[in-house]
Parts: structure tokens; C-alpha cells; sequence
């Protein structure tokens, strides 16, 4: 089963529109509530570091009964050095993306702790890819 | 996992057919979407329903009622205890003392008044010692708000975890009455302790409660109902005096815990009150996302202005509300010297602290479209492919809420496709089905009735 949504760079009113529609589709499938809620915050993570960061993305969540796999791919500058990326606090976000509560250095550690699987992919200045998986434990 | 679909859930919203003309309001302001409309009357959806009350709000002809234990239940018992909110003082004007309407409540039949917040003084200590024993948990959810902790249940299952298990002031009040009474020597038989609610959700707490395996309430009385009693006693000509029942001081900030922001300054750390189902809804989903920041304390209500707000109250909920902070200022200068507290709860402080727990809540998954993930995955994809074919205009016409509800509603077989008026259009046209079938098909959502009644005759227009 799967579902694609567009994301749009910059626009931080429709932040969390795509994982809010993926949460419906959780909660119908009567998954753990502790797994809806792992996925929940990687999802938006991923999905609020393509408006801040990106010009535009997609996220494609991919669910059979085994686990829920999330694809956010992006168009964007690109992250030269992933695992500084991975470091709590480590942020490129401007003072103005700061100020609006976003960019705090916590989205790529938090999916990370949040996820069963995390892979990340990037080619600076084209795009990057997280790739989220979470196992459902049948 | 979570809890089978054969549990029932007892609701106090009822809706009385012989009143309810067919319409769509109800469905459109249900937060769980846990209305429909068959054969021209609303139908609710048990395990859906969080008691919340917004339906009754929004219906036209007042065919949502609250139900209650009927009044004479009370006098089975030797000893009636009114376990009364402070929202109900505030129903009354402020030249009314507070003596007089608990004077008013004594001589409709009770025995005992006792104010539901005298129980806000021992649990609004236990709060930040519950934060501190449970500090990997943030936000502390509170547990104050019955329509809010089932509306996580039902819809958020993955923060119920956080609700608070303490229990609310009301009970605490309830259980602390009922120990003088038994403590002086009266058969515990004898003692019948009712709450008077402002709200629907209370009364299903109390019917069915969660967290708890028995309610320390024998019964609910409304309070509207109460109200009116009170008011039309406290109004005779002829009445005498009034009997003053022996009062126990409330202080200021324990007689506003039900409204807005009353239970925020009792916990430590960074808090948040928010009212209105709609509003806690909206902050739930950012919450269940961590997209919020970290709060350690969150006050939860359905109704705007907190329970001053409910359902069951008279008087318009601001003036309510105002009414009790200008009592609550009176009540500062009186309860300066009340530092050495000697009531009812505290004497039996102790024993309320061994009952003071809720047991684990559990959620409710109600909007698993199957409990197998594989089946509910079918699911799921045949419904966003009917879906596709709605006109996504969200009319309700089909008896349903919405358009994505319809097609939930016909994959578990609660609709058929042919309950859409634009795709009956369609088989019309294309010649799949006649006239009368479509005729049919309406008939069977809105009733008989509604095609009687707006049936045109000649001089009609």
C-alpha cells in the first residue's frame, strides 16, 4: 500500500499537512500506539526539514504488514556532512527559521532515535533522501 | 493490546427519535465522527462517542438530551449527600449567598452539601508530586476533563499514557464524605452520594468509569435540573428562613479549579490551559507529532470557559465564570485565616491518599478500520478508491459526515456507494437504476417522513 504527498519548501502554515494525513491511515490500521507515535515524530521531523530547508519534496509512505517505510526525498541544497548532521544541536538553519521554532538541531537525531531504520542519502547541492523504517512487530 | 470491540460504552447523550426531524447538524460537529443518519433519524456510534456534548449544542429541535437518574432516587437513601461543583453557585447572581443556595439544595431533598473542589486541596498537592514521580512522562496529561480523556482514548492512543491517573477533585470529595459519614456511624447502605453535573461526559464517567472499577457516586443529578428546584425555592414568598448547613471553607483557588486555568497553578514546570474540544483536537495532533516543545503540565477541557461551559449550565458561561471570580475574591479575604485547615478531607487524608489512583487507562483504537493490520489495509485502499469517485463536497446528504466517511462507511458495510446523491445521478443517467430506486435509496437515509412532510401541493408555490 502506498501513498505519495507533496511537500512544499518554505511554507511552514502547511508544516505537518502530509504526516497528519499518514496519522489517519495509522490509527485505521489499529497499529501499537507507541509505534503510531515513533512514526509520527519521524515523519514530521522529516517533513519539516524539507520546508526548512528545501525548494520542494515528496513523502512516500510504503506499508505492508511487516513495517511502515517513509521516503522524504527532496530538491534542495544538499547535506555535505551527514554525520555532523546527526549531531543534537548541529543546525544550518537561518535566525529567522530559529525564531519561528523550527531548526533547533533536533529533527535528523530525533527521527534517528525514533526510527528502526534511518538511512539517509545526499548529494550537495541537488537533494537529499531519508529513507524511515519501522517495524511493526507482528 | 487495546480493547476488543465488544465492550460497551455507556453514553448519557440520547437522542429522542420521536424529536429528531433528520437533519445534519449534529453529524457535522461531532469531533469523532460519531453521528449518522438512518431512516431520517441520528444513530450514535457507541465506541465512538467521547460524551463530549457538541451535538446537543448544535441541534435545532432539541432532540439530544442528557439523561439522568430520575430525582426520587435520592430518598432511597437515609442520608443524600449533594456533591456540588462551584459552577453551580455560579449560576446565581452574587446578592445570592452562597448559605442561601446550599440551604436551597438541603431543603429539595438532600441531607448533606458538600462542594466537589474540597477535594482540589489534596489533589492539588499529589499533582507536581505525580510530575516528579513520573518525569519521563511530559506533558502530565490531566484526567479532570472525562470528555478529554476519552476523546484521547478514542482518537490519540498513543498519548494516553500521559493522562494523569489521579482522580479528580469531585471524587476525591465523594469518597472523603461518604468515610465521615461512615467513620460517625451510618450504615454505609444508607448512604447515597449524588453529583450534580454540568456536563454529559461526567455522568457516563460515572455509569461507566475509566480508571476506576466503581464510582464512588450512587447516582448523577443534572444540573439544570437542580437549578431549577433551587431557583424556584430560593424564590418563594412564603419561604421561612433558610436552614444554614454546616459549610466548610473553600479557598479562592480551589473554588475556580473548573474553570480555565484553574488546575495550571497547581502543577510545576511550563504549562498550558486550553478549552474547547475543537481547540484540545487541533493541540493533540501537534502534541502526538512532538512538534510543540516540551510542556510538563496540560489542562484539558471540552468546553470553552472549562465547565462553566457545560452542557447542563443555565447561565450563559462568561457571566458564570465571572460570577465565581468575584465570589472567589470574596472568598480571599474570608479564608485568610484558614491556614490551619481542619475539614473533612483532611482528616481522612490518609485514606483518601490510598484511593486517590486511577488504574491504567486504556485506549480505544476506534477508528481501526479492522483489528487485522492485513485486513485494514484492504480496507483502507477500497476506501480511498471509492473515495476518488465522491464529489468530495462533503454535504451529508448520504447520511454520513463526509465524503471520506461514506467510503469508511460503505467498506464496513455501514453504506452502500449508492448512498451518494451525485453517484445515484450518474446510475440515473447512464440508466443503471430507475427513478424509484433513487427515490428508494434517498427514503431509506432521510425516512418516510421527511418526503411527507415536504411533499408540494398544487396552491404551494
Amino acid at each position: 500500500m502506498i501513498f505519495e504527498y507533496q511537500i512544499e519548501g518554505g511554507d511552514f502554515t502547511k508544516a505537518g499537512s502530509a504526516s497528519s494525513e499518514v496519522k489517519k491511515i495509522l490509527r485505521q490500521l489499529n497499529l501499537e500506539p507507541s509505534l503510531i507515535k515513533r512514526i509520527a515524530v519521524a515523519m514530521y521531523e522529516a517533513e519539516v526539514n524539507v520546508v526548512a530547508h528545501a525548494y520542494r519534496g515528496t513523502m512516500t509512505v510504503d506499508i505492508d504488514t511487516g513495517r511502515i517505510f517513509i521516503a522524504v526525498k527532496d530538491e534542495g541544497p544538499g547535506i555535505e556532512d551527514i554525520e555532523k548532521a546527526m549531531t543534537e544541536g548541529w543546525s544550518t538553519a537561518n535566525e529567522k527559521v530559529r525564531e519561528m521554532g523550527f531548526g533547533a538541531g533536533m529533527g535528523l537525531p530525533n527521527i534517528k532515535k525514533n526510527a528502526d531504520e534511518l538511512k539517509i542519502t545526499s548529494t550537495p547541492g541537488t537533494g537529499t533522501k531519508v529513507e524511515i523504517t519501522c517495524f511493526t512487530r507482528l | 493490546m487495546t480493547e476488543g470491540k465488544k465492550h460497551t460504552f455507556h453514553h448519557a447523550l440520547k437522542i429522542v427519535e420521536e424529536a429528531c426531524i433528520g437533519c445534519i447538524h449534529c453529524m457535522q460537529v461531532c469531533p469523532t465522527e460519531a453521528l449518522r443518519v438512518r431512516n431520517g433519524k441520528a444513530v450514535l456510534m457507541p465506541e465512538r462517542c467521547v460524551d463530549c456534548g457538541e451535538c446537543m449544542k448544535a441541534c435545532p429541535v432539541n432532540a439530544i438530551i442528557v439523561e439522568q437518574d430520575d430525582f426520587h432516587n435520592i430518598f432511597q437513601y437515609k442520608y443524600r449527600v449533594a456533591i456540588v461543583p462551584s459552577v453551580f453557585i455560579g449560576q446565581f447572581p452574587r446578592n445570592i449567598p452562597t448559605r442561601e443556595i446550599y440551604s436551597g439544595i438541603l431543603e429539595s431533598g438532600f441531607t448533606h452539601v458538600f462542594e466537589a473542589e474540597h477535594g482540589a486541596r489534596l489533589l492539588g498537592e499529589e499533582i507536581s508530586k505525580y510530575q516528579k514521580e513520573h518525569a519521563s512522562l511530559k506533558p502530565v496529561i490531566s484526567s479532570f476533563c472525562p470528555a478529554v480523556v476519552r476523546l484521547i482514548q478514542v482518537k490519540f492512543p498513543s498519548l494516553v499514557e500521559n493522562i494523569m491517573l489521579l482522580k479528580a477533585p469531585l471524587d476525591i470529595a465523594a469518597i472523603a464524605y461518604r468515610k465521615k459519614l461512615v467513620e460517625s456511624g451510618v450504615p454505609e447502605n444508607e448512604i447515597g452520594v449524588f453529583y450534580i453535573t454540568p456536563c454529559a461526559a461526567k455522568i457516563a464517567a460515572v455509569k461507566s468509569p475509566v480508571g476506576e472499577s466503581q464510582s464512588p457516586f450512587n447516582g448523577v443529578i443534572n444540573m439544570n435540573f437542580l437549578y431549577n428546584k433551587v431557583f424556584s425555592i430560593i424564590n418563594r414568598s412564603d419561604r421561612k428562613s433558610c436552614q444554614v448547613p454546616d459549610k466548610e471553607q473553600l479557598r479562592d483557588t480551589e473554588m475556580l479549579w473548573s474553570l480555565t486555568n484553574g488546575e495550571t497553578g497547581f502543577a510545576t514546570g511550563r504549562s498550558l490551559a486550553i478549552d474547547g474540544i475543537q481547540n484540545v483536537t487541533e493541540f493533540l495532533e501537534d502534541l502526538e507529532n512532538d512538534s510543540i516543545g516540551v510542556f510538563d503540565f496540560l489542562e484539558l477541557r471540552a468546553c470553552d470557559q472549562g465547565c462553566a461551559g457545560g452542557i447542563l449550565s443555565v447561565a450563559n458561561r462568561f457571566l458564570c465564570a465571572e460570577r465565581l471570580r468575584n465570589r472567589a475574591n470574596d472568598y480571599i479575604k474570608e479564608s485568610r485565616n484558614l491556614n490551619t485547615y481542619a475539614g473533612t478531607v483532611n482528616t481522612f487524608k490518609d485514606y483518601l491518599l490510598e484511593n486517590i489512583g486511577l488504574e491504567p487507562i486504556k485506549p480505544r483504537a476506534a477508528f481501526a478500520l479492522d483489528e487485522n493490520m492485513d485486513t485494514a489495509m484492504k480496507k483502507i485502499t477500497r476506501a480511498r478508491i471509492l473515495y476518488s469517485h465522491l464529489p468530495a463536497i462533503d454535504c451529508a446528504a448520504c447520511g454520513s459526515p463526509g465524503c471520506k466517511a461514506l467510503a469508511e462507511d460503505i467498506v464496513q458495510e455501514r453504506a452502500a456507494i449508492t448512498d451518494c446523491v451525485f453517484i445515484q445521478k450518474l446510475m440515473l443517467i447512464h440508466q443503471d437504476i430507475k427513478p424509484d430506486q433513487s427515490f428508494d435509496m434517498v427514503e431509506k437515509v432521510w425516512g418516510k417522513k421527511k418526503f411527507a412532510d415536504i411533499a408540494l401541493k398544487k396552491d404551494d408555490i
